[in-house]
């Protein structure tokens, strides 16, 4: 089986669906002769030309808005947004236009966009190229959010995406574009959307993450095994819809939790899923649940090691839990 | 297209055929339109101002939640979507109804939406007037202006992109050219020919802010040289003028030339909706002015010229459209609004758990109140 890292495995999976299905199509910025400035489009443009690999005016707005009306029209566009920190001049036409025109329509105008993205912090590029805006998308009724961690599953999950009748924005975790590196099934498979993964069973906690801090959990999970910790890790995959029997399954296992994201603490993805534990089980729950985020400032340049959530900082908020009393 | 003494003398002189009466100016050439068109053309006129006026008693007297007339601007509606075929596609705004009638769009469907009740096609989902109906590919309008722009430039790309001939048409007030979704919505078609053509409706109101608080520039038509597309001045009262250019616009589009805007100059005689009140912004003697213009009076005086239109035709199209509007209102008032369930339906292809445990809630909710739900008021 071929080794992929997630760039490539992304590359495979648009490749094969515009083999697939002749309605895909491409755009954004810098997407088509240039492959893309992290190359996740290289070679499309070459294959299936400017029609269907567009390098389009550098306008967010325009990409999504275009994006949209194409949907309508009955083409299955994968815009590119070049870092999610860029996504925001497109706000309006992802929140209120592309999420609810089958709600609106009542039912008549289905608009299949899926939104690539990268997305996260520490690859030295400060506020406007590192921030992790998940939860404004997940807060969105209408939008699935998708977030891989790994090559395989970005391939799967992104196919699955793109099949789908429903919009998606797919988080791609760029600090591990290439990091990531892992064995990829050559040709046609899916991940289904909505399926969290055990990736290591444990007894003593649970502990939740997606997209590149779930290398930084399993970094951390190695070192509190030294110190006797037999963590439970989750890979979320979806963030909505959320695999929440996934969660709560381990959750009554283990009593205890702990939740990382590099977004900011507040009102972050982790707030909603603390939020649904507690709901669903409470009496399980043997201590406060611990949450590890991004820090409620700015994404900062130089200090961005110190804003990430670290292995070490996920250790100590691990003991925390497990300690409790 | 031939043009008149007037416009040759002055370039920013609205594009015209008609005369304030209805005959045609000298030098114009007026579109060749069998003659059961015309008559067509002209009841349709008749019904969206017969509608604007009875729906907006009805808002007022308490049985319609909102409402947004079209008063002297209904020449756009038509002569936008006369020159289109049936596989072309609208975008509209909120102020082109006659654009969906003539298209196919029911009464009933329109007065059902109004009402938001079981059998409005978008569910009870939006407020009055935003209408969708994908049968006559007029598409779900937004309220946030300007949003649909690079919505259809994108639609018209995509025929494009799948080698097909058709072509979108996007309508948008002036104020809607002041957005970004305006600029981007050009650009993107300007750069990608995109079979797409801008229809702006200069009324020269965005609610309480005039025109010449949303450019600094001579004419709205103007922009398009910004972004490599021809912009037309047209008179949005004349139906006749605007079916001309909208022709040419989409031979344009259909013969892979690109995109075409242009700028119908009319005039808004009514409020911006039922809820605003012109009165405190402007001069009331204003919209009078513009009363000698009217779409409506002016058609009329050119069909009389070639006989097609005599009073007592006239007194019976008005008697059926009156008659035609009271009967669906009828079917309107009877329907029930949708089942309370529905309300989680279409927020995704199918319900994930979330949404069916909020369902349940709400139906429990519903049963614990003896299966009695307590209607928000319109």
């Amino acid at each position: 089986m071929p080794v992929m890292n997630i760039i490539q495995a992304v590359n495979d999976a648009l490749r094969i669906e515009m083999r697939r299905d002749a309605r895909v199509v491409v755009l954004g910025e810098d997407v088509g002769k240039f492959g893309g400035v992290f190359r996740a489009t290289s070679g499309l443009f070459e294959e299936f030309g400017p029609d269907r690999v567009i390098d389009t005016p550098l306008a967010e707005a325009g990409i999504i808005g275009s994006a949209v009306g194409m949907a309508l029209y009955g083409l299955r566009p994968v815009p590119e947004i070049q870092f999610a920190d860029f996504i925001y001049p497109a706000y309006d036409q992802i929140v209120n236009e592309l999420a609810k025109f089958r709600y609106r329509s009542g039912g008549q105008y289905p608009a299949p966009v899926v939104i690539r993205t990268p997305y996260g912090g520490g690859i030295r590029g400060g506020h406007y190229h590192s921030q992790s805006p998940e939860a404004y998308f997940v807060h969105t009724p209408g939008l699935k959010v998708v977030i891989p961690s790994n090559p395989y599953d970005a391939k799967g999950l992104l196919l699955s995406a793109m099949r789908g009748e429903d919009p998606v924005i797919f988080m791609e975790p760029k600090r591990v574009y290439r990091a990531a590196r892992g064995e990829v099934p050559e040709g046609d498979y899916t991940v289904p959307l909505g399926q969290a993964k055990v990736v290591r069973e444990g007894s003593s906690i649970t502990v939740l993450a997606y997209g590149a801090m779930l290398h930084t959990v399993v970094e951390a999970v190695g070192k509190a095994a030294e110190q006797g910790i037999d963590a439970e890790v989750i890979d979320l995959r979806t963030l909505l819809p959320l695999d929440i029997e996934t969660v709560l399954a381990s959750v009554r296992k283990t009593g205890r939790v702990c939740i990382v994201h590099e977004a900011p603490r507040t009102c972050g993805y982790g707030a909603e899923l603390a939020a649904l534990i507690a709901e669903k089980a409470l009496t399980h729950l043997e201590a406060p649940i611990e949450r590890v985020a991004g820090f409620d400032t700015p994404f900062p340049y130089t200090l961005e090691n110190e804003y990430l959530p670290s292995p070490e900082r996920v250790v100590a908020s691990m003991r925390r839990a497990v300690e409790f009393q | 297209m031939a043009v008149t003494a007037k416009q040759a003398a002055s370039p920013d002189e609205p594009y015209a055929v008609l005369d304030d009466t209805g005959q045609l100016l000298a030098g114009a050439k007026e579109p060749a339109i069998p003659a059961e068109d015309l008559k067509r053309l002209y009841r349709g006129l008749l019904l969206v101002r017969i509608m604007d006026d009875r729906m907006l008693r009805l808002q007022r007297q308490g049985r319609l939640g909102f409402y947004m007339t079209s008063t002297g601007e209904e020449a756009t509606h038509f002569g936008g979507a006369y020159p289109l075929t049936a596989d072309d596609w609208v975008f509209p705004s909120y102020r082109e109804p006659g654009a969906a009638f003539w298209r196919g769009y029911t009464l009933k469907e329109f007065i059902c939406q109004l009402f938001g009740n079981s059998e409005d096609l978008v569910k009870g989902r939006q407020m009055p007037v935003h209408h969708a109906c994908r049968r006559i590919n007029y598409v779900s309008i937004s309220s946030p202006v300007g949003t649909q722009i690079p919505q259809a430039v994108g639609a018209g790309w995509a025929a494009k992109i799948s080698k097909k001939s058709d072509v979108a048409l996007v309508y948008f007030g002036e104020g809607a050219t002041s957005t970004g979704q305006f600029h981007v919505g050009m650009n993107f078609a300007g750069v990608y020919k995109a079979p797409t053509i801008f229809f702006c409706r200069n009324n020269g109101w965005a609610i309480s802010t005039s025109r010449d608080r949303q450019t600094a520039a001579k004419t709205f038509a103007a922009k398009a040289i910004g972004y490599g597309m021809p912009g037309i001045r047209v008179d949005g009262n004349d139906l006749l003028a605007i079916i001309n250019v909208m022709t040419t616009a989409v031979q344009r589009a259909r013969d892979g030339e690109g995109p075409t805007m242009i700028e119908a100059v009319t005039y808004r005689r009514g409020g911006h909706s039922s809820s605003d009140d012109p009165s405190v912004y402007r001069d009331p003697n204003e919209p009078k002015k513009w009363e000698p213009r009217d779409p409506i009076t002016r058609f009329k005086g050119y069909l009389e010229a070639k006989g097609l239109w005599t009073e007592a035709w006239d007194q019976q199209q008005r008697e059926e459209i009156n008659s035609d509007i009271t009967e669906a209102l009828r079917a309107a008032e009877a329907a029930p609004p949708p089942e309370a369930s529905t309300l989680f339906d279409d927020v995704f292809v199918d319900l994930p758990w979330h949404l069916r445990e909020q369902k349940q809630l709400l139906l429990d909710e519903i049963a614990a109140a003896g299966g009695v739900r307590k209607l928000s008021a319109h």
